[in-house]
């Protein structure tokens, strides 16, 4: 095991699971406040990434398409809440499944007609497509650096939002208590649609940020929404902090077996067999790990106070 | 019971089984055995919601990991078969223990957790088994693997035939159905339901729901893994795309849009969904421009929608209200 490998691959891993906590952080406030299971989460972050991609090329500047995509991608969640998400709110959780899975179909098809089957490249401006080597034979490219930095700010920004104004302490009381804070006079759709938005915006920031080393393609959210659902549960329904945790510890677990579970099993079996069982172990891992941490407790890990 | 006496529901259920009993004579008339295909499959997968219906509608379970079962059915076919194994003696047992007792395991934990939690534990169970098999090479991994014969039953009944595998599937169904029926009408299918009405009021009678409710658990996977054997022979082709959690989703709509909770509902439902699927894209190349067509999962997933927010009670719930209206006509009309 080499040191340069390990910290090349931690690095991965943290930025995986700062992509994780932005997709996770507006879908547990989601399901928190409204208790409403949003499938089509992951097509918010294709709708970005797509969005990014053609402003990136209107504008031939990154940093201009992700400035102008990011309020399209607000308005777009507050289409999309005001259309179909709002007549949801009340319906069982079967529904919600349902009728989101029919949104994914249905936001994959109209992707497919406006790009085009293939996916869009998003060029990075040089200063960002360069690598730096901190440490000798230590190369990390400086683009994962300013995903990790952008999404640690954006998690700072988010615990002041929650923690110290206004409106998170009402997004706090509505994933605590729902009816209540509705009996003290706070208009509860106002503030959901507000949560949706937000949502919107940070899985869509995290399709844009990820855009330029995977390309914007369809159906990308299909694969990551299911593992934001792992993050949200093991760290508990309706808690940013279990969230940021849990995304940090899924990312890094998944980066990190996928890199050295096989040099691990190579300690107490063959050769061969830690080569055949080590991939599908590790793809499993994350499943493993909330399978194990439901089966111990079952409302996550930080599961929000008062329910 | 006279015909009559059916109502609009009996009758169109009625008429739904005997078109499918009359499928492959169908196909042989019209010298078209594209109908046989699609018949087939809208048989096997009508099984696979009829026993997701049994922990959906009767028990309020809602997994996103049936689809699960149907894999691991499909490849209790795909495995010994690769290995020239091909008795459907062996491979129908290994099927249904095989499914039995993942829904054991992870039914065991899952039914731990409720609301959210489960539908989301129930879908992470499946993926962690789509992931298994796509990282095993051996079996082909991503690219899934060939089935060159099909299940034998030793002479008894050829599935090469695909009439005889057609009616194999359909009498299965009919077994199937019979044996929900049963199970829901039971001691214990009330206990089943009465938990999912009201599961604390279940458990200070004295009932020990979370043993009955896994129970019905293992019942509907291994009759879903059995399913899946079927499937497995019938596209003599095992991916673990069969298994994808969008799979769950579609296997779910089709119950909500046949109609939860009912028995029939789920066959009904798995006959819409088959003809959407395969007449909305040469429908929409009809009716829009030629290469419209391509894009039917854009209906497709609208009239799902739809048919959430509106569609109270899935095409059964539709016919009972026909009904509904027909006795108070009725009933005006003898004033």
């Amino acid at each position: 095991m080499n040191l340069t490998l390990l910290i090349v691959q931690l690095l991965n891993g943290l930025q995986l699971g700062i992509l994780l906590f932005l997709l996770a952080s507006g879908l547990t406030l989601i399901f928190g406040i409204m208790n409403f299971v949003n499938l089509a989460h992951g097509s918010l972050y294709m709708v970005g990434a797509f969005l990014c991609a053609t402003f990136t090329q209107l504008t031939d500047s990154f940093i201009l398409g992700v400035l102008l995509a990011l309020p399209a991608t607000a308005i777009f969640g507050l289409l999309l809440d005001r259309i179909v998400v709002r007549y949801l709110y009340q319906r069982d959780h079967l529904d919600h499944v349902l009728a989101t899975f029919g949104l994914i179909l249905v936001l994959n098809t109209a992707a497919h007609m406006i790009w085009g089957p293939d996916g869009i490249v998003v060029p990075l401006p040089g200063w960002l497509d360069t690598r730096v080597e901190p440490l000798a034979g230590v190369v990390i490219p400086v683009y994962r650096l300013a995903i990790i930095a952008v999404g640690m700010a954006v998690a700072a920004g988010l615990y002041l939002l929650i923690t110290k104004t206004r409106i998170g302490m009402r997004i706090r009381a509505g994933a605590s208590n729902r009816d209540m804070i509705g009996a003290l006079g706070v208009d509860i759709n106002l503030l959901f649609t507000f949560v949706f938005a937000l949502g919107a915006v940070l899985a869509g920031l995290a399709g844009m940020m990820v855009a330029p080393i995977t390309e914007a393609s369809i159906g990308m959210g299909n694969s990551i929404i299911i593992v934001t659902l792992v993050v949200i549960v093991i760290g508990g329904i309706g808690s940013i902090k279990g969230a940021f945790i849990a995304a940090i510890i899924v990312g890094l677990i998944d980066t990190m077996g996928r890199s050295y579970l096989d040099v691990l099993f190579e300690q107490f079996m063959s050769i061969q067999n830690a080569e055949t069982s080590a991939p599908a172990i590790s793809a499993m891992l994350i499943y493993i790990l909330m399978a194990a941490v439901l089966a111990v407790r079952p409302q996550g890990l930080f599961p929000p106070k008062g329910r | 019971m006279s015909l009559s006496n059916l109502g609009i529901r009996g009758s169109v259920i009625v008429l739904v089984m005997i078109l499918l009993a009359l499928v492959p004579v169908l196909a042989a008339v019209t010298d078209n055995a594209f109908y046989l295909d699609v018949a087939t499959r809208l048989v096997i997968l009508a099984m696979a919601a009829v026993s997701l219906n049994l922990i959906l509608g009767n028990g309020g379970m809602i997994s996103l990991g049936h689809a699960a079962f149907i894999g691991i059915g499909a490849y209790s076919v795909g495995i010994p078969a690769y290995y020239d194994m091909y008795n459907g003696f062996i491979q129908i047992p290994l099927a249904i223990a095989a499914s039995a007792l993942f829904a054991l395991i992870t039914g065991a934990i899952c039914l731990r957790t409720k609301g959210v939690n489960f539908i989301m534990i129930t879908m992470a169970f499946a993926q962690m088994l789509f992931f298994a098999f796509v990282s095993i090479e051996e079996y082909g991994g991503d690219d899934g693997l060939v089935i060159n014969v099909r299940s034998e039953f030793g002479g008894l009944i050829d599935l090469e035939d695909n009439v005889s595998l057609y009616y194999l599937s359909f009498v299965s169904l009919l077994a199937v159905l019979y044996l929900v029926h049963r199970i829901v009408n039971s001691r214990f299918g009330m206990v089943i339901g009465g938990a999912k009405g009201n599961e604390r009021r279940m458990q200070s009678l004295g009932f020990n729901t979370y043993r009955y409710q896994l129970t019905a658990y293992v019942i509907a996977g291994a009759i879903c893994g059995y399913a899946g054997t079927l499937l497995g022979s019938f596209t003599n082709f095992i991916s673990p795309e069969m298994l994808d959690w969008s799979r769950s989703g579609e296997l779910l709509f089709m119950v909500v849009l046949g109609g939860t909770g009912t028995l029939f509902g789920p066959v009904l439902g798995a006959a819409a969904f088959l003809l959407l699927e395969e007449y909305l894209s040469p429908l929409q190349d009809y009716l829009l421009f030629d290469g419209a067509g391509i894009y039917w999962q854009f209906s497709f997933g609208i009239i799902l929608i739809l048919v959430v927010l509106f569609g109270k009670g899935g095409i059964v719930g539709f016919l009972d209200r026909l009904d509904e209206k027909r006795q108070r006509r009725k009933a005006k009309g003898h004033d």
